[in-house]
């Protein structure tokens, strides 16, 4: 199965790649490398993110290219397939960025390999856009050549944090009324995520009735659960992977326990609709994007349209959802055209100084980068369970669905 | 440490938190408890320290869930697991643990660990990284207030598994198969002059285990979930109950197991859930310590 995706992945950029090469005659060429996971752990996510970058090339070729100084140009990237491994990643940027003579660099699949290509890109100076590495660690580094188009993974439920202060606001109550239980797995991820809904919950002046830990192997939460049950808080917030997702959303039903808001991330990829059905109703799942949001750009459309579009276009896509790893990573070309556009110049340290500077409206949502390089301009999305489908409550102004609270 | 008071605090604010912490324990301990059974028997009888114990477990889960997935009922899925994982331990048996049985404890040891790793990976290649688990449809029942719920599949997992362990108990005392186990346990090379023939003895023994663990693993899927990795947490327990009940004392294993199931729940109370598999280990270590001392004051001799 995976090498058949593959496979196809290679097609359609070999496809696409000769397209580029007969339409490139009157447009010249500009060139991006990227180090990517086609094989190993992350492989499926790879795909998805090669697909985003090729879709996204490909729309900005069809819409007159990049144009700039009285000529236009096209993306043509060249991909090294990483093996999921992050030493691979690592010899391979250098390899591009010494035999390819490449200049620009598009992101790796995953923080790892992100936090292993990152000082090679660095030390050469390689501006490096990134669509898939979350880790809030990546930007604390002082990098000036890293940008990610993303939310850092310690905003993922830091927004539940905002919306459940509104919530208490409009019952009249005040934001630091409110009671916060965290339930987060003991890994970079979840910490990060633990990192974001204190900070949140303390600038609100929240109090954290819950803190604990999870272990790696997790299968019964029953202990938190029963406290939770106790001290009643108005949010719970659990991270632990697939996991921490399925034991959370089960136990809850199974106990009773209410609490007005419960937010976790990794409800899709747990399929807690589909195996917990009525339990997993009215739980906010943490996304980076969905296909239902307002957001829109001149090269795609709207959110919605780029979904349309991708699927009818991109045969991997025909018969599943378009995850957001695809959409990002489109994302991070888009910014790479502006930059250029508006560097007008092909000298990388003008670009990489405009993409410092971008300030963009995307499908994907708003791109304006910190001095870190982290996107501090698009929220993350919570989407909520209602009836069985994922709809849009938070951030308020994109939202399609109004929340229910108390669930 | 203030989080650890006022947990301790609230045990006493709302004592009806400790009905529902033990059931909850003594739940998880039957399940142990059954996975410890099997390890007894097979360290018991063959002298074999199975480091696979858990991988078996988490085996059986996956059988059931496999079909499970084309409509089967799930509660089918424990007498199958346990047909099932007989076989797959019969194989096992005849493969590796045939051939090192007579080597010391060491070849025994490392040939069971590297099962332990070769069986999560491959079910980590056939069935995916991702945990599963089976809803059952049944009702939750509640009491004091909804303080305290039972779900009704986890209760009829608990009866089955309590269901399994008798009848394994009285296969145990009354057939001739099982006196001929405990025979072999207690001497081998006797047993062996008396006819029995112990290669065959063997054989069942690590296949019944296996079956054991497959069922218990065929109930954990129903109430909790399961995951290629996960067989080290089951590993770990049983060690640590058959270690504090002593080998051939098979109610003690079912006793020690509710106990370690009681007390992890409490312990995970008031330390925090993160510490489940610390006091585990914790208590394995506390045990031994004991049984230093009680064996210094019986003076038995080395062997």
């Amino acid at each position: 199965m995976k090498k058949t995706l593959s496979f196809a992945g290679a097609l359609t950029a070999a496809l696409l790649a000769t397209t580029g090469i007969a339409a490139a005659m009157d447009c010249g060429e500009i060139k991006l490398g990227s180090a990517i996971s086609l094989t190993g752990k992350y492989s499926s996510a790879g795909i998805h993110a090669q697909h985003g970058y090729e879709f996204a090339i490909k729309k900005i070729k069809d819409a007159g290219g990049i144009k700039f100084g009285g000529k236009c140009y096209n993306f043509n990237v060249i991909y090294y397939d990483d093996e999921s491994k992050g030493d691979r990643g690592a010899t391979l940027a250098e390899r591009l960025i010494n035999q390819d003579k490449v200049q620009y660099m598009l992101g790796p699949y995953s923080s790892g390999l992100t936090k292993a290509i990152a000082p090679i890109t660095e030390k050469y100076k390689i501006p490096m856009v990134e669509a898939e590495g979350a880790s809030r660690s990546l930007f604390n580094k002082g990098r000036k050549y890293l940008f990610a188009v993303l939310s850092t993974s310690e905003q993922y439920l830091a927004s539940a944090i905002t919306l459940a202060g509104e919530q208490a606001v409009a019952n009249g109550g005040k934001a630091s009324d409110v009671k916060v239980a965290i339930a987060v797995e003991n890994d970079p991820f979840s910490l990060d995520i633990r990192a974001g809904v204190l900070a949140d919950a303390k600038k609100a002046g929240m109090t954290v009735v819950i803190d604990e830990k999870l272990p790696r192997d997790l299968s019964d939460m029953g202990a938190i659960l029963t406290k939770v049950k106790l001290l009643k808080p108005d949010v719970l917030i659990v991270s632990g992977h697939t996991k921490g997702a399925a034991t959370a959303v089960r136990q809850v039903g199974e106990m009773k326990i209410k609490v007005p808001m419960f937010a976790i991330t990794h409800c899709e990829s747990a399929d807690v609709v589909g195996k917990f059905g009525d339990y997993a109703n009215d739980v906010l799942c943490a996304t980076q994007w969905a296909e239902t949001l307002t957001y829109k750009d001149d090269i795609f459309g709207s959110a919605a349209e780029y979904n349309s579009d991708i699927k009818a276009k991109v045969a991997h896509y025909s018969d599943r959802s378009v995850p957001y790893q695809t959409a990002q990573a489109s994302a991070a070309v888009l910014v790479f055209k502006d930059a250029f556009e508006r560097a007008g110049s092909l000298d990388k340290e003008k670009v990489r100084d405009a993409i410092a500077a971008t300030d963009l409206a995307t499908f994907y949502g708003h791109i304006k980068f910190a001095p870190e390089g982290n996107n501090m301009a698009k929220p993350m999305v919570l989407r909520q369970i209602q009836n069985g489908e994922y709809k849009v409550v938070a951030p308020t102004a994109f939202a399609t669905d109004k929340l229910n609270w108390p669930r | 440490m203030n989080q650890i008071f006022s947990n301790i605090s609230l045990l006493f604010e709302f004592p009806v938190v400790n009905i529902s912490i033990l059931l909850e324990g003594l739940m998880i301990g039957s399940l142990f408890a059954l996975s410890a059974y099997g390890l007894a028997l097979v360290w018991g009888v063959m002298n074999v320290k199975n480091l696979a114990q858990g991988d078996f477990v988490v085996a059986g889960g996956y059988v059931s869930w496999f079909f499970s997935q084309y409509g089967m009922h799930p509660l089918f899925g424990v007498p199958l697991a346990f047909v099932i994982m007989w076989g797959i331990g019969w194989v096992i048996y005849k493969t590796v643990i045939s051939r090192v049985i007579e080597r010391d404890l060491f070849t025994s040891l490392l040939a069971t660990f590297g099962l332990a790793i070769m069986m999560a990976q491959l079910m980590n290649l056939m069935f995916g990284s991702d945990t599963q688990s089976i809803k059952l449809e049944f009702e939750t029942l509640y009491f004091f207030d909804d303080f305290v719920s039972i779900p009704i599949a986890k209760l009829i997992g608990v009866i089955m598994a309590l269901s399994l362990a008798a009848a394994v108990i009285t296969f145990m005392k009354t057939s001739r198969m099982g006196q001929a186990i405990r025979a072999t346990a207690q001497d081998a090379r006797a047993a062996r002059v008396m006819g029995i023939d112990t290669e065959k003895i063997y054989a069942f023994t690590f296949s019944l285990n296996s079956a054991i663990c497959g069922a218990a693993g065929a109930i954990i899927v129903m109430v909790w979930l399961i995951q290629p990795f996960y067989g080290i947490t089951y590993s770990i327990r049983a060690f640590v109950i058959v270690t504090a009940a002593g080998l051939g004392n098979l109610p003690g294993v079912i006793a020690a197991g509710l106990g370690i199931g009681a007390l992890e729940q409490y312990g995970s109370h008031i330390f925090g859930i993160g510490y489940q598999q610390a006091i585990a280990v914790l208590l394995l270590l506390f045990v031994l310590f004991i049984r230093l001392l009680q064996q210094r004051r019986s003076r038995q001799a080395l062997r």
